[in-house]
């Protein structure tokens, strides 16, 4: 085989080459073509004379925003407001525990990420004293000002709702997933209930019930963190979707897997866990990410139930702020990079992930 | 493959295995009639037939990996019914390769060989990794002992399946079709890791098209049409003196070419 000739050409003609065939090849081709790039000429260009050019970038007063106000972004709202945002309406003095929290957080999840941290052991000892040490950071105690949950408040909260809220599905989704293949007809029933009722609701009515209705049947004067019940609600809510995208991966394989198990006189548990999970789960990892991408923005949702989460207390620090109000698109835009941030981060990590895995396992 | 290599079954060995009356539906589909069969220990037997004529699902509800509705199945005096007890204990006796030989792809070759002996016989990982690799020797796949299934071609994989079964310590190995996957090429070293098995020793019942396996180291070729069972008989007397015209038809098929 002979590459195409086309190969042999100078990189600048094979571009035009190709410009002409996909961009310019009937007269409204072209119109569209220069059309559609003044349009993102134009809107680009305003947005970086907004953004960039034009703004106000560092520590800067109000006044000099004030006589930039619609011509120019005015990044100092971020530069004066940061802590608030990040950290909501936790005391101010004590704000360098969130930080900490936050930080250590990071780092369990970056460590667990680690193929040597990939022990049964090493994971249970570092999410333990990780989660352990952030909790007393947190809520402090033991030499630290107490601080009551009520006051927690934006980035921690976020990712302590969105990880514990898929750490804690994960086994929940996939004892569910196992349970809806099951061959006891009880468990199957269970399971098939639970999924699709949970499913079938919104979170917010998730969120709801966990703030509000959960209260009327307990008994008086016995009452949870309010915290805990929406965490409790988001972990039973993600289960259902885990469940779904995890009985997806099992009847992905082959049913010659199950046989060869069985014959070789492995039990039920021995077969899910050894053979067939390990295979299912690596063929989810995509599916997997993605929900835990949307659980990760879902989290937002729980300030109906008045928990202030990061991008409640972005809002809340510049619309609070009587000097500030107006700079909320700036807030957001920053909420915007710090939730893309972390989206992205993930999302190559899946990517990682896979193709580490297959390396290993080529099939 | 030797003809005249001993196969020498002492006519009062023990029945391990004991069929009477099996009937076997999908559904509405009888794909088992009235089966009889009994295996003594040793016994190399060959089942043929068309395809669809329930020669795989006979072998498979030997280990419960299909059900069947009626009759009796008993391996090795264990009555196979719905104890999980005894399919457990059947299980235990009885090894199995498959057509597709369904290797665990997530696993490396030793892997694949120790995960049973160590989770199920509870052995210590070195001692399921020793016997493993003497198997692994006797197919002569010892250089991919750490290579996954998927780097191995379909020969290959499918000794490692032997292999596998065989870390088990059965007493009684299924084969279904097991070279009907292969390309033609890697069809002999299957079958030469089979014939030696068969010298040992093993009790061994293959689905298998292969005639000339037959006719080297079979004690019994059956022939199943429809769910029944045609025919039986010794290899010499199978293929020259069958009884039965469909027998005949089948075998002018398969041996035209």
């Amino acid at each position: 085989m002979h590459p195409p000739a086309s190969a042999h050409r100078p990189f600048a003609a094979r571009s035009l080459d190709w410009l002409r065939e996909n961009l310019f090849s009937t007269p409204a081709n072209a119109l569209i073509t220069l059309l559609t790039l003044a349009l993102l000429l134009w809107a680009g260009s305003s947005f970086v004379s907004w953004a960039v050019l034009h703004a106000v970038w560092g520590r800067a007063d109000v006044a000099t925003c004030n006589a930039l106000f619609g011509q120019g972004a005015c990044w100092a709202v971020i530069a004066d407001k940061w802590r608030h945002m990040l950290f909501g309406i936790y005391p101010q003095g004590e704000q360098w525990r969130s930080a900490l929290a936050v930080v250590i957080f990071c780092a369990i999840i970056v460590l667990s990420a680690m193929r040597a941290f990939w022990h049964v052991w090493r994971l249970l000892a570092l999410w333990l004293s990780g989660s352990l040490l952030c909790a007393w950071l947190l809520a402090g105690g033991f030499a630290l000002t107490p601080v009551p949950t009520a006051l927690w408040g934006g980035l921690p909260i976020t990712l302590m709702l969105a990880v514990f809220g898929t750490l804690f599905a994960f086994p929940l989704g996939i004892l569910l997933a196992l349970g809806r293949r099951s061959a006891l007809p009880i468990v199957r029933a269970a399971s098939i209930v639970y999924i699709e009722l949970v499913r079938g609701v919104p979170l917010i009515t998730v969120l709801f019930m966990a703030s509000i209705m959960f209260a009327l049947f307990l008994p008086e004067g016995v009452s949870f963190d309010k915290l805990l019940r929406a965490q409790v609600a988001i972990v039973l809510f993600n289960a259902a979707y885990i469940a779904e995208i995890v009985r997806a991966g099992l009847q992905a394989l082959p049913r010659g897997q199950y046989e060869a198990a069985d014959a070789l006189g492995l039990g039920y548990w021995q077969t899910q866990l050894l053979v067939i999970l390990p295979q299912a789960l690596k063929i989810t990892i995509p599916a997997q990410v993605n929900s835990f991408i949307d659980n990760f923005k879902d989290t937002s949702l729980v300030i109906i139930v008045s928990i202030f989460d990061f991008l409640y207390a972005v809002r809340q620090a510049v619309i609070s702020d009587l000097d500030w109000r107006h700079y909320f698109v700036e807030g957001y835009l920053f909420a915007m990079a710090v939730y893309w941030l972390f989206c992205y981060a993930m999302s190559h990590y899946s990517q990682w992930l896979e193709k580490h895995l297959s390396r290993d396992h080529r099939l | 493959m030797d003809p005249t290599a001993a196969h020498v079954i002492p006519p009062n060995a023990e029945e391990i295995i004991r069929i009477e009356g099996l009937n076997k539906w999908f559904g509405d589909f009888q794909v088992l009639r009235n089966i009889s069969l009994s295996v003594r220990r040793g016994e190399r037997i060959v089942i043929c037939g068309p395809s669809g004529s329930g020669k795989s699902t006979l072998i498979r509800c030997l280990n419960r990996l299909e059900t069947h509705q009626s009759g009796t199945v008993i391996v090795d005096g264990i009555k196979l019914n719905d104890s999980l007890k005894n399919i457990e204990a059947i299980r235990n006796d009885i090894g199995m390769v498959f057509q597709h030989f369904n290797l665990f792809p997530h696993l490396t070759v030793l892997e694949n060989c120790t995960l049973a002996p160590i989770w199920v016989r509870k052995q210590p990982r070195a001692t399921a990794e020793a016997t493993a690799m003497k198997f692994l020797e006797r197919v002569r796949i010892t250089d991919q002992a750490h290579k996954y299934p998927g780097q191995l071609s379909g020969g290959q994989q499918q000794r490692v399946a032997i292999a596998r079964a065989l870390c088990m310590a059965p007493r009684i190995m299924l084969f279904d079709e097991p070279t009907s996957a292969l390309d033609p090429e890697m069809v002999k070293e299957v079958l030469e890791t089979m014939v030696s098995l068969a010298r040992d020793g093993m009790t061994m019942l293959c689905v298998t098209h292969e005639m000339g396996f037959a006719r080297a180291v079979a004690d019994r070729v059956i022939f199943m049409d429809e769910g029944e069972i045609v025919e039986q008989a010794p290899p010499e007397i199978f293929f020259s003196q069958a009884r039965s015209e469909r027998t005949r038809q089948f075998l002018d098929q398969i041996l035209d070419h």
